[in-house]
């Protein structure tokens, strides 16, 4: 069953490989968007057909012999085996071309290592499996999460053009100005890269790296994970908006009016009691987002990983150790804290979906100012 | 180069060997040896290989149909683990069990009962990683180079079989290595010089230093995974004061001196093949032995090129950059002198020949995007994607697989006593030829367009290639079916083979008759 409905999607799926391929060359690396891709993209070519050119000298040497020289043309071997000056040039040949490239090579590195005099600088943190950005020159932090339904994903739904490189909020850089990353990870390796810049650093738990783009055209760039980072790593992509300085000023404005937005909301919400359909209803959705991907929609887990949700002694009787555990995560496992990635709303409803979903059916309705309270408590 | 005076036709007679099942668990014999090697490595060859099919399987169309991602990367990971460890390092043992006494004229390994334990803890060392699988929980699943901390505080309970696995995995090489090392150092027959050895001795001779040089390494990097894991030490951790790029570092110390240990045996293989069937001797002999060892060497001071994006100082990216290059010259060298030995010699195209002209082209296919992965700044784009794993099957699979491939066809007559059906062995070739090629080629393109390796699904962009790639791959699993059915017709029966069936081979395994008798060189011969 399962088989006959994929592969009734992958006509559709096919078909619309064809219009992707506007974005960039379905053969070659991207030459970028920014002086140091193209850079990059120059040494790549230059290697490539440094290359190509010795292949060809050496094949060409090489099926002559085996045309010419076959027992069946009545040859007879000759008996050279040695030539120290032939084997002096052939040594010496591939010094000289190794040299002819190590040259532009390293004026390029040092020059992607260069991270001075830089306009905004991005913390980026990975962790499994969402991007975080934090702006250490405005008031700004979000995290980035994979955008492509499960049902897209499944087979269930028809894919669309950016399967698998959409996220719910892009990282948005201004064009023209030096822009430094700084990269940390919260708990395995992952590796930021976007081909459009040439960048792909490790984002290492523990330690900071370095990288910087400047780029010259407003757009969307996309990327992804490029270092195992476990089960979903082929599913946390990387989205880049690149806006003229001015569209990134409003943006700015915007991101940080949302940001204060969803504070003041945070704030009235403690005076609110949410009933319990609507707290499922978002709890659902919040659910399926973040959580299902390794608790599984149906509650079930994958253990020992990933434990079963449906009727687990936290999930079921001990609501305080759920509020806890939700907020601040359980060091040493996968299970973040999504106390900064969710709203005060949805990690209050998602505790009570999960107190009631899959026949758990506690009867619990959690209440915002629960979870504040244990979030401010530890505050103390 | 060589030339036998005693004759072995006596040796048959006392082949008094227990029989059955017993035979092979207590032989100390080299041949039994050998076989039990290279049998133990096919069937790993073909449980890799199925586990490569999965793979395939999946990437076959964007989206997730088969299995699910923890499944998918389980399955990379023993796939990489089975055929690294399970398929090309036990052949090679075999091989060089089977013919390093009959090339050097000893009567056997220097260390016999050793050389059995070598092997027969191999089997299960690959029963506990493939058992781990079915734990609660799966097997291992972050890949054959377990980065720490995804193997460490984020993996599962298998990790601790994998860890002694490994283990075993290494003292079983470090048992196989001192063995070669003992027997060419020791057990040359009389007047065999070190620069009359058969290039394929002397390869092993190198690969088996870089084994007891680097397992050792292998085996303290697992021990601190382990001890991380279970016994709250902090190598890796930097909440302890450890790093995790330390483990990095540690590993690729081991993991690229092993990429030489996979890729030099072959080179001595191809020497073999390429003067027989040229009529024509190798050219630049002492060249090659001083190439081998230069790789050897520099093997050991290009670890950090696999950790380019880790976020080195440049300076010490830079230091890796232009050793890494430098590895291309002696490489270059080898080529350069295969192509030599073929320039005006009289060829012929039996299977060995043709797997070893594959060889030739494919290897320096990989050589060369080898040499663009060494370039840094380029190596950001490459890192991780496709183009790394067409790189690295193109040596490992077109590269290594086809040089054992070719040294079974080439040796196989002197084994079993019986020529193989030579029209089914070039079936083999062209359908291996062209399946390796439509598998790999590929990749390079999805890499370059941005594809990154380890995923169970992809961008819709990389949907044709990828189906494409999925065909050549199971065309590739099928045709070494073909190989299989070859081998077993040979074993069981076919024309017989004369004690040299190749006209222009040389060296002391074809003085003996075939199948070569279960004792050879009792008494040693004498080279002139």
């Amino acid at each position: 069953m399962a088989k006959t409905r994929s592969w009734r999607w992958s006509l559709p799926a096919l078909l619309l490989a064809g219009q992707a391929h506007a974005t960039g060359s379905q053969f070659n690396m991207t030459p970028g968007v920014t002086d140091i891709s193209q850079r990059v993209y120059d040494l790549h070519m230059t290697i490539f057909w440094i290359c190509c050119a010795i292949g060809l000298v050496v094949f060409t040497a090489m099926f002559v012999s085996i045309i010419l020289h076959r027992k069946s043309r009545g040859v007879e071997p000759a008996t050279f085996h040695e030539s120290t000056k032939v084997e002096i040039i052939w040594t010496a040949i591939p010094v000289l071309i190794l040299i002819v490239m190590a040259i532009p090579a390293t004026k390029v590195l040092i020059a992607m290592e260069d991270t001075s005099d830089s306009d905004v600088t991005v913390l980026i943190t990975g962790s499994q499996w969402r991007w975080h950005y934090e702006y250490l020159d405005y008031n700004i932090d979000y995290f980035s999460i994979l955008a492509t339904p499960r049902g897209q994903i499944e087979g269930r739904l028809p894919k669309g053009d950016n399967y698998l490189l959409e996220v719910d909020r892009p990282l948005v850089i201004p064009t023209g100005k030096k822009i430094r990353f700084l990269m940390t990870s919260d708990d395995v390796i992952h590796s930021w890269w976007v081909p459009a810049f040439a960048i792909k650093k490790d984002t290492n738990p523990g330690f900071i790296n370095e990288a910087w783009t400047m780029v010259n055209e407003p757009g969307i760039y996309r990327g992804q994970c490029a270092e195992l980072c476990g089960m979903d790593h082929g599913f946390m992509p990387i989205v880049v908006i690149a806006k003229e300085p001015e569209d990134f000023a409003i943006w700015v404005e915007q991101e940080e009016a949302r940001i204060a937005a969803i504070r003041e909301e945070e704030q009235r919400l403690l005076a609110l009691r949410m009933d319990i359909d609507e707290q499922m209803a978002l709890g659902e959705r919040v659910y399926l987002a973040h959580c299902a991907a390794c608790h599984q929609p149906s509650g079930e887990g994958l253990p020992p990983m990933f434990p079963a949700l449906k009727a687990n002694r936290v999930t079921t009787e001990d609501r305080a150790e759920h509020i806890k555990v939700m907020v601040d995560g359980r060091p040493g496992t996968s299970m973040a804290s999504f106390a900064r990635q969710l709203s005060l709303r949805e990690l209050t409803s998602v505790i009570t979906y999960t107190r009631n979903a899959w026949g758990n059916d506690t009867g619990d309705v959690v209440q915002a100012v629960e979870v504040y309270e244990y979030m401010q408590g530890k505050g103390e | 180069m060589s030339t036998v005076t005693t004759a072995d036709q006596h040796d048959a007679h006392h082949d008094h060997k227990p029989t059955g099942i017993k035979r092979w668990l207590f032989t100390t014999n080299h041949k039994d040896i050998g076989s039990l090697y290279l049998m133990f490595a096919l069937a790993m060859f073909f449980l890799g290989g199925a586990m490569a099919m999965v793979i395939r399987l999946e990437l076959f169309q964007p989206g997730l149909q088969f299995v699910d991602p923890q499944f998918f990367n389980q399955m990379t990971t023993m796939h990489g683990l089975i055929m690294v460890f399970g398929a090309v390092m036990p052949a090679f043992t075999g091989l060089a069990n089977w013919m390093i006494p009959m090339m050097i004229g000893a009567p056997d390994m220097a260390l016999p009962r050793m050389n059995n334990w070598s092997f027969w803890i191999l089997p299960f060392a690959f029963l506990i990683l493939i058992i781990s699988m079915f734990l609660p929980g799966g097997g291992p699943d972050f890949g054959w180079t377990f980065y720490a901390p995804l193997s460490t505080t984020y993996s599962n309970d298998s990790t601790a079989l994998f860890v002694f696995s490994v283990h075993i995995m290494g003292i079983s090489s470090i048992m196989g290595a001192i063995n070669v090392i003992v027997t060419i150092v020791n057990m040359r027959a009389p007047g065999m010089t070190w620069m009359k050895l058969p290039l394929f001795v002397w390869t092993w001779l190198i690969t088996a230093f870089l084994l007891i040089m680097v397992m050792p390494v292998l085996a303290g990097v697992v021990t601190m995974v382990l001890t991380d894991k279970y016994f709250a030490t902090s190598f890796f951790d930097a909440a302890g004061g450890g790093d995790p790029v330390l483990f990095q570092h540690i590993f690729w110390f081991f993991g690229h001196p092993e990429v030489y240990i996979m890729i030099l045996p072959a080179f001595g293989i191809v020497s073999a093949i390429v003067p027989t069937f040229a009529r024509k001797k190798l050219f630049g002999y002492a060249s090659m032995v001083y190439a081998t060892a230069s790789i050897a060497i520099l093997s050991f001071l290009v670890w950090a090129h696999h950790m380019f994006t880790t976020g080195m100082p440049v300076f010490a990216t830079l230091f890796f950059m232009y050793t890494t290059m430098l590895i291309a010259v002696p490489t270059g060298v080898k080529v350069f002198n295969w192509v030599a030995t073929m320039w005006r010699g009289a060829m012929t195209f039996e299977v060995p020949m043709m797997f070893a002209l594959a060889f030739i082209v494919l290897f320096t296919i990989g050589g060369l995007s080898g040499v663009m992965l060494a370039i840094t700044p380029a190596d950001f784009q490459y890192h991780d994607t496709y183009f790394v794993v067409a790189h690295f099957h193109y040596v490992l699979v077109s590269g290594a697989v086809f040089s054992i491939v070719a040294a079974v066809y080439y040796w196989l007559p002197k084994w079993t006593g019986h020529m193989y059906d030579e029209k089914l062995g070039q079936l083999h070739f062209w359908c291996s030829l062209i399946s390796v090629n439509l598998l790999f080629f590929p990749m390079h393109f999805v890499g370059l367009a941005g594809m990154p390796r380890r995923i169970p699904d992809y961008a819709l962009q990389f949907a044709d290639f990828n189906a494409f790639v999925s065909v050549g791959g199971f065309l590739f699993g099928l045709s070494q079916l073909i190989f299989l059915w070859v081998v077993i017709k040979c074993a069981r029966g076919g024309e017989k083979a004369p004690a040299k069936p190749w006209e222009g081979a040389e060296g002391l395994e074809w003085e003996v008759p075939s199948p070569a008798p279960y004792h050879t060189f009792d008494t040693p011969p004498e080279i002139k």
